[in-house]
């Protein structure tokens, strides 16, 4: 009886699972988070190590060729585990997997090199796929090149935020899953099946306090008006009841000042009973916070 | 102190230690795990609640609840009464009391460790399945593992001719979430990632409750309701039919908490039949239960125990009623991610199973430690704040969740939501709270217990005896 369940409720899925294939979505969220989000052998203490960086890049880091619209580049430093579709391209499907081993050489890719992936396109029966290509192997970009041919404001720690929206429980009151009713008119549209090959954990999340985030930059796409929110939520919103995530800054602001969290709360309980006319300034952000990768992670994945 | 006989030889161990350990432990456990829910729902309705400190984040504490009261609680109160009904059944010993208290002792440690690292941000990020692997793996093999071995070797050495139904769950549940242990935490240990790994979440969560949550619970109540009232059990068959219904029903609607991913359409249509077919185990059970009370009503208002377990049995009514039909995609689309649904959690896990299981922790330390419980007074204080505070929490999380689904519907801003929200939030606070004060008075009533209860002469059972407060 219960192996009668399990070969229809574990053993059929898993044939739909292995066939679907992997759309851009799929991919772009597998290889910007690397090997697994959450606690890992290369993540003991669970800060976002071990993640590669995505790059926006608008040029070739080798010939100067302008990009125009940018890719996005998937930078793994020598010694960062490859996404799980990279180390198990049956993860991808069977086309998207025929492809990215054919045309784009993941098979070639050296964990202890580091290698840059992106997203390419191929057709195939007149149809358009994409797939991943080891631009290391294909064109010769090397980590290095890519991360020094760009600006800082370029790099996106998502790896890093989305490890973030684990550990803080966001998703203990925002989903990433819309769901099949009114829904997608305000939320958007919901996940194709292919959109989290490759993606650990889902985090789809199921007890929904607070609005569905799968495709939040397309609502609110401004890095000002997610730091305040992070910051005190009650700043531009005065009914939320989201938690404050002004600890996320850490200790000392964009200039190396110490943040005077204490102070910052007295002035701000002074603008709440009316004895100030505006609420304290909210600190800029250092550059390697956890704030910055969760918004870079927010503002790159969740469109 | 119990903790002496951990390294007695198992015949010089008492009979009834593990189960005491176990017992203490479990209300232990309830307190802790009430006392964050209470504090997290206060974050709910009232935000700026101890703020502005990681720890105390909201994120970092809905977890420690929900696995505090699941594998501390619940857990921990199923393998007391594993510990006494299973040899009283067997008409035997339990088959070892050592391996009993190392259990219990690797279980508080194991889930003390894990609930800290969870506390501190160590998750895999996967609801219900959030401890790490290698806690994962203490779960399984330190826990789990050798509590089964103690149960089917104590009815392997049964001096009975037949297994009683209780037996019988409590053998296979115990096989059964082994299983569910392995195959839900396969994701983490093999990286599978993806669907597979969104779909086995939700394949654990479902299980866990439907082959080891419910079932176990309503094992417990077949030992305690004739137990308590003397009655035969109503019919053995119709436990059997119950037994069987929930292997086949239960085990197979995973895919019916993901009706909104893209999981194969096929899987999701056969989880919502088969999740309306969980009726007929569920009809099984209250009808087999409240058939026995037959003649002995009376004893729902005059006996404590028999009064949390037959309010046990009857909100499993509207559990599985709620169950059957909210899963089907036409109502579904409705209450899916809403207050609606934690009520409804709160009702199978606080309502339904966690009366069986005070009832049977009540009834098991009494007879083990041969006292009579320290003060009647204080178990219907018991009572009344836990049903009392329960059904505020059930009624206002359902409430709050019909208008979050209203709110799907009329495309209104979600703030406007949240605040039609608000009152229905202060309300779940102070029933979470009275819960908690209940379970407090509950501990100390246990401990005046043990420590001053009139002794329980030989031969007799604590409840045949008049209480003294």
């Amino acid at each position: 009886m219960l192996g009668l369940s399990m070969s229809i409720t574990l053993f059929f899925p898993s044939w739909d699972f292995r066939s679907a294939e992997s759309t851009w979505v799929g991919l772009d969220k597998s290889l910007s988070n690397g090997r697994v989000i959450g606690w890992s052998y290369e993540d003991p203490l669970v800060r976002g190590d071990g993640k590669p960086i995505t790059v926006i890049l608008n040029k070739d880091p080798k010939t100067g060729e302008e990009f125009d619209p940018a890719i996005r580049a998937y930078v793994y430093k020598p010694g960062t585990p490859f996404a799980a579709v990279v180390n198990h391209p049956d993860n991808l499907g069977p086309t998207v997997k025929s492809l990215s081993i054919s045309k784009g050489k993941i098979d070639q890719a050296e964990k202890s090199a580091g290698a840059v992936f992106i997203i390419s396109y191929a057709d195939v029966n007149g149809e358009e796929w994409a797939y991943v290509e080891n631009a290391t192997a294909t064109r010769g970009w090397t980590p290095s090149q890519v991360l020094n041919s760009t600006d800082e404001s370029q790099h996106k720690y998502v790896g890093k935020g989305k490890t973030v929206y684990i550990t803080e429980g966001c998703w203990w009151c925002h989903t990433l899953l819309p769901e099949h009713t009114q829904d997608w008119q305000v939320f958007g549209w919901p996940p194709y099946v292919g959109d989290m090959n490759g993606e650990m954990p889902t985090a789809f999340g199921s007890d929904r306090k607070a609005p569905d985030l799968l495709h939040v930059a397309s609502r609110n796409s401004s890095r000002e008006w997610m730091m305040l929110h992070f910051f005190n939520p009650r700043l531009v919103q005065p009914n939320s009841i989201m938690p404050r995530f002004d600890y996320l800054w850490g200790k000392t602001d964009a200039n190396g000042n110490p943040i005077d969290f204490a102070k910052w709360r007295k002035e701000y309980d002074e603008y709440r009973k009316g004895l100030r006319a505006y609420p304290p300034e909210v600190p800029e952000y250092a550059p390697d916070t956890e704030i910055r990768a969760l918004i870079d992670w927010i503002l790159t994945s969740l469109k | 102190m119990l903790l002496k006989y951990l390294f007695a030889k198992n015949e010089d161990i008492p009979p009834g230690t593990a189960t005491i350990f176990f017992g203490y432990s479990s209300i232990f456990w309830f307190v802790i795990g009430t006392g964050i829910g209470s504090f997290n729902a206060a974050k709910l309705a009232f935000p700026d609640f101890v703020t502005g400190t990681e720890l105390f984040a909201f994120g970092h504490m809905r977890q420690v609840h929900v696995l505090a009261v699941i594998l501390g609680w619940i857990s921990m109160a199923f393998a007391m009464t594993m510990m006494y009904m299973t040899p009283a059944l067997g008409n035997t010993k339990l088959w070892s009391e050592k391996l009993g208290l190392w259990t219990a002792m690797n279980w508080n440690i194991g889930l003390s460790l894990g609930l800290f690292l969870l506390w501190m941000g160590f998750t895999s990020g996967r609801e219900y399945s959030d401890l790490i692997w290698p806690i994962d793996l203490v779960v399984i093999f330190g826990v789990l593992l050798p509590l089964g071995i103690n149960v089917w070797m104590t009815i392997a050495h049964r001096r009975t001719q037949g297994i009683y139904i209780t037996n019988w769950f409590f053998g296979a549940c115990i096989f059964f979430v082994i299983v569910v242990f392995v195959v839900g935490q396969s994701a983490e240990l093999f990286n599978l990632t993806g669907l597979t790994e969104g779909y086995l979440t939700f394949w654990f969560a479902h299980n866990v409750l439907g082959l080891w949550i419910t079932p176990v619970a309503a094992a417990i109540a077949y030992y305690t309701i004739p137990k308590l009232t003397g009655n035969p059990l109503y019919s053995h068959r119709i436990g059997h039919l119950h037994f069987w219904a929930i292997i086949a029903f239960y085990s197979t609607p995973a895919s019916h908490h993901l009706l909104a991913a893209p999981l194969p359409e096929w899987l999701k249509s056969f989880a919502s039949v088969e999740g309306v077919l969980i009726l007929i185990p569920a009809v099984a059970f209250v009808a087999n239960i409240l058939l026995t009370m037959k003649g002995r009503w009376s004893m729902f208002v005059e006996n404590v125990e028999i009064k949390f377990s037959v309010t046990g049995v009857l909100l499993a009514i509207p559990l599985n009623m709620q169950g059957g039909f909210q899963q089907t995609r036409a109502i579904n689309w409705y209450v899916h991610g809403t207050g609606w649904i934690v009520a409804h959690a709160h009702l199978a896990l606080l309502g339904m199973s966690s009366f069986l299981e005070i009832a049977a922790v009540y009834f098991g330390l009494q007879q083990m430690l041969r006292r009579k419980l320290y003060s009647l007074a204080l178990a219907n204080f018991h009572y009344w704040f836990v049903i009392i505070g329960f059904c505020i929490y059930w009624i206002s999380m359902t409430i709050a969740g019909l208008i979050q689904g209203a709110g799907k519907i009329y495309e209104v801003p979600y703030i406007d939501v949240v605040i039609a929200e608000h009152p229905y939030m202060i309300a779940r606070w102070v029933g979470g709270t009275m819960v908690f004060t209940g379970n407090l008075v509950w501990l100390y009533n246990m401990y005046m217990t043990a420590v001053e209860g009139t002794v329980v002469p030989k031969g007799r059972y604590a409840h045949e005896l008049a209480y003294e407060r």
